[in-house]
């Protein structure tokens, strides 16, 4: 077996232990970069997706790798580039960006509880640069109820890494790809979101009510005349807190069945 | 647009991406939170993963019958349980093919 075939190998259990309860102690940087590889494989064809669609919507290769280097968050991305090719106006593409990104503010309040209480605030403010649904996932998904700093630094910064080389990458490759192909990879983002809940939604009935419930707000909110001219991001938030608020009501002993 | 306005935009992204990625985990370091809002905390994940996905994978592709494609075949690959890697690579694969042969 040569060195890449063990590194995928390698890939794949990491991806497997990150998801179940890993019994061993993750602490040190290279166990982070270790800990996210699967999330920066992930990355790469969503990144270079992005790289496509925003080289499609005529942005120039600076400008879509200044947007990963800087703002590092799939979603908005993808939705800001979708908004300036629409051609619309400059602050409501960042009220969409803050909205949408909203969820962080939940994810980093969960992740406050699990640092410990002496790592110094610069520290901390490097770590949420970092945050997105994936390395949140995996680091949130972690055995030991203590997270350390150099971990969860790693784990971003390999995350990081894929996402911004992908980016430039999507756009180099763009003129070479078919226009259909091309299309078909619109989808990359949402099949990533399905690996993620999918399995999931074995850890019992009050992840799939949540989930139900959540994609029924999403849906009412989008197709309902009076309520779908709320921007994206709001019913995003919307919807999201109320699924939740419903699963803390039904469910007090939380996710756990 | 022009590069000015667009550098503008980036950089008014970058800020409202990082403030709320950074200000809870700073600022909330000693705060102990009430039960029913951890246990809400603890269902967001899923809330958000749901209302991310549907209906919004639906306008993903231009065209509903491949996105629909893509959606069947990730969530088939998903629940065998595959490798997320071959669960995005099949997803597209599934949209793609599906046009293929549509049209």
């Amino acid at each position: 077996m040569d060195k890449s075939e063990t590194t995928i190998k390698t890939a794949v259990e990491q991806c497997a232990t990150a998801l179940a309860d890993s019994s061993e102690e993750s602490s040190t940087f290279f166990q982070g970069l270790k800990a996210g590889l699967p999330i920066a494989i992930g990355y790469l064809p969503i990144a270079v997706a992005f790289g496509l669609l925003a080289r499609s919507a005529g942005l120039s290769l600076f400008i879509a790798v200044l947007m990963s280097l800087l703002v590092f968050a799939g979603a908005s991305q993808f939705i800001a580039v979708n908004l300036i090719a629409l051609g619309t106006q400059a602050w409501e593409i960042v009220l969409t960006t803050l909205v949408i990104n909203l969820r962080h503010f939940l994810m980093s309040a969960s992740l406050s509880q699990r640092l410990a209480v002496s790592l110094a605030k610069p520290w901390r403010s490097l770590l949420a640069f970092g945050i997105t649904d994936e390395t949140f996932t995996v680091a949130s998904l972690q055995s030991q109820s203590i997270l350390r700093g150099p971990f969860i630094l790693g784990l971003n910064f390999i995350a990081y890494a894929s996402w911004v080389l992908g980016s430039g990458l999507g756009v180099l490759l763009a003129g070479g790809l078919p226009a259909s192909l091309q299309a078909s990879m619109g989808i990359t983002l949402y099949a990533m979101f399905i690996g993620l809940l999918v399995p999931s939604l074995r850890k019992g009935w009050p992840v799939v009510i949540v989930v139900v419930a959540a994609v029924v707000l999403q849906s009412v909110m989008n197709w309902v005349p009076a309520l779908s001219a709320l921007a994206t991001g709001w019913k995003l938030v919307l919807s999201a807190s109320l699924a939740a608020m419903l699963g803390a009501a039904l469910y007090p002993q939380g996710v756990e069945n | 647009m022009n590069q000015t306005e667009l550098i503008l935009i980036v950089v008014f992204m970058a800020v409202v991406t990082y403030l709320p990625r950074m200000l809870p985990l700073v600022l909330l370091r000693d705060i102990n939170m009430p039960p029913f809002l951890k246990t809400c905390l603890q269902f967001v994940p899923y809330a958000i993963l749901g209302a991310l996905i549907f209906p919004g994978a639906l306008y993903s592709t231009g065209s509903i019958p491949t996105a629909i494609a893509g959606i069947c075949g990730s969530a088939l690959l998903a629940y065998l349980r595959l490798n997320l890697v071959i669960v995005v690579v099949g997803g597209i694969l599934c949209a793609y093919l599906f046009g293929y042969t549509g049209t």
